[in-house]
């Protein structure tokens, strides 16, 4: 009974860290005076704060009647009180202090205040390089899995291709640029195509060695058991890679991020990349800071939908694939 | 009856990975009846499973030739069913899915549906067709993919020390299943062991075969009804001579020694 007790209390704990964690970084926050060195800005980053602490605030209150949110925020809750502390030192070694250059540091009062005031833009940004990376991914992934199913099953295939893909795979993709520019009718088609080729060969060669790595004894039992060639490329070969296949694409998407700034350098009129190039130019800092704070938004929502996906797919490599 | 199995003058040499041959299969003739119940018995890698996987057409002869009801085997089919030592069931598939494989493969899951139902519990998985293999334990898998093997009503079962793995309640247990699911549908089956007992246990023949050269030493024919007492002093002569030809027989020279 005392020991339940004691690891409940120590449940709690854990769940209350943020909520301290962001109590102190609202204190620091206002009660120490802005060094004169930055510039002068609304305090955005308290209304963060105050809006984090709200929202983990009504979690917590939900973490009593439901226990997926309870075992979520006991899991977390160090964690979130981390990031908090870390922009709280942040905070204080920039707009507090002025320690770091003020030039390449601005404070998060005026980080945050680019996202508040800028919004239209921002958002406009966001669609155009959620088509981009929609139409990168899809296109690119597709091509990945074909090219690898390809390489995998066919020997001929393999024969001609493989070394052509070690060629073109690693080739960055600022230097696709003059090609793709003629190639293209389009900048858009062509920014496209610069994220398509990011995600293409991560997938490609996941999905190959997944195909070559399935273990034979599959395909010799679904022979045995009347499969055709086909039946065995599509219903042994492929689900059976299908985590391998999953993970190259986590990687195509990670590349078709990072591709992202080099695709919106050409001709494009919005787009977060073509934002952060922009204001990287102008060294409006706190922008380029802004653009990046989005980028990271975006990548984890959609590669946490990737997992949740993933994870309904893939029921049964629970206990039998980790990655 | 169908599923007669012809093994005549059977050859066939690997090459490792030194570059040097060996001779898994040196002449094998072998001659197996519609609906007999054969247990290939020998020293480790004297070429049983290499033997197994010829009939199952996944390999081929360098000479010789096999064949099934007097028609020449080309390649793996649906009517020669094996099963390996590890289940692999494929872990993608539920437990009904996999057993439903075979069916689906050859596209005759809807005229057989009901199939996959029967065999799930013939072997007595019913209640866990949604489960998937790895939260089965091994002698379940193994009667998963002993149903996933008969579902599609092979002429023939090949079996590569199907129940090695198991211990030894569960072994026995599935060896009475296999010798119910003979005695019903008739087919042939052939399995690799390396079980003395269950070797007489199960076979209406136990086929020795001899290490190097690797061919076939002697067929001992098991000359009692079922079910058979594993203690009774038949069997246990049965079980003395196959160890004698194994060259294991040495300590015991005589049976009455048993009782
Ligand atoms: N693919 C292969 N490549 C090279 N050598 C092989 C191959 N398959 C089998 N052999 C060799 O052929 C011989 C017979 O192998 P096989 O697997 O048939 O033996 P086995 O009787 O089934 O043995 P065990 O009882 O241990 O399973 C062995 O010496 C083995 O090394
Ligand atoms: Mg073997």
């Amino acid at each position: 009974m005392r020991k339940l007790w004691y690891t409940m209390k120590y449940k709690q704990l854990k769940k209350i860290i943020p909520v301290f964690s962001i109590l102190l970084a609202l204190a620091l926050q206002i009660f120490i005076p802005n060094s004169p060195l930055h510039p002068q800005s609304k305090p955005y980053f308290t209304y963060v704060l105050i809006g984090f602490l709200t929202v983990y605030l009504i979690l917590y209150l939900i973490s009593f009647v439901r226990t997926s949110i309870d075992k979520m925020l006991v899991y977390r809750g160090a964690f979130i009180g981390g990031v908090v502390l870390f922009f709280n030192i942040l905070n204080l070694l920039t707009a507090k202090a002025a320690l770091l250059p003020v030039l390449y540091f601005p404070s998060l009062d005026r980080v945050f205040g680019v996202i508040a005031e800028q919004t239209d833009v921002l958002a406009k940004c966001v669609l155009y390089s959620a088509r981009l990376l929609f139409f990168g991914i899809v296109f690119g992934a597709l091509a990945g899995f074909t090219t690898g199913i390809c390489l995998g099953f066919s020997k001929t295939v393999s024969y001609w291709l493989s070394p052509v893909i070690r060629i073109i795979g690693p080739i960055p993709s600022t230097a696709w640029i003059p090609l793709v520019l003629i190639a293209f009718p389009t900048a858009v088609s062509a920014s496209a195509f610069l994220v398509g080729v990011a995600v293409w060969f991560p997938t490609t060669i996941m999905t190959s060695s997944g195909i070559s790595n399935v273990q034979n004894a599959y395909f010799e039992v679904s022979r045995t058991l009347g499969a055709s060639h086909r039946y065995q490329i599509f219903r042994v070969g492929i689900p059976a890679a299908m985590p391998h296949m999953f993970l190259g694409l986590f990687n195509g998407i990670c590349s078709s991020f990072i591709t992202l700034v080099t695709a919106e350098m050409i001709g494009a009129k919005y787009g977060i990349g073509w934002y952060i190039n922009w204001q990287k130019e102008m060294l409006s800092y706190a922008n380029v800071y802004a653009g990046l704070i989005i980028i990271a938004v975006l990548f984890s929502v959609l590669i946490t939908l990737l997992f949740r996906f993933r994870d309904k797919i893939l029921v049964w490599q629970k206990g039998v694939i980790k990655w | 009856m169908v599923g007669s199995i012809t093994v005549e003058g059977v050859r066939k040499t690997f090459t490792t990975a030194d570059g040097d041959t060996v001779h898994a299969l040196n002449g094998v003739d072998l001659q197996i009846n519609a609906g007999e119940f054969v247990t290939l018995i020998g020293p480790s890698g004297c070429g049983k499973s290499t033997l197994l996987r010829l009939i199952a057409g996944l390999d081929f002869p360098d000479s010789g030739t096999l064949a099934l009801d007097g028609k020449k085997i080309t390649g793996p089919d649906c009517e020669r069913g094996f099963m390996f030592q590890n289940h692999t069931l494929f872990p993608w598939l539920n437990i009904y899915d996999n057993v439903a494989f075979s069916l689906r493969a050859r596209g005759i899951y809807k005229e057989k549906k009901d199939d996959v139902a029967e065999y799930i519990r013939l072997v007595g998985l019913e209640g866990f067709e949604k489960s998937f293999p790895h939260q089965l334990s091994g002698g379940m898998c193994q009667r998963a993919s002993l149903a996933r093997a008969l579902v599609g009503h092979p002429k023939v079962l090949l079996l590569d020390e199907p129940l090695g793995a198991l211990d030894a309640f569960t072994r026995m247990n599935i060896q009475d299943e296999i010798l119910r699911i003979h005695r019903e549908h008739g087919m042939t089956m052939i399995m690799v062991t390396h079980d003395v007992d269950e070797a007489v246990y199960l076979a209406d023949r136990v086929v020795i075969m001899s290490a190097r050269p690797a061919k076939i030493e002697k067929i001992v024919p098991i000359e009692l009804g079922h079910p058979r007492a594993r203690s009774s002093q038949d069997f246990l002569a049965y079980r003395a001579e196959i160890l004698r030809r194994l060259h294991f027989g040495g300590k015991v020279p005589d049976v009455e020694y048993y009782l």
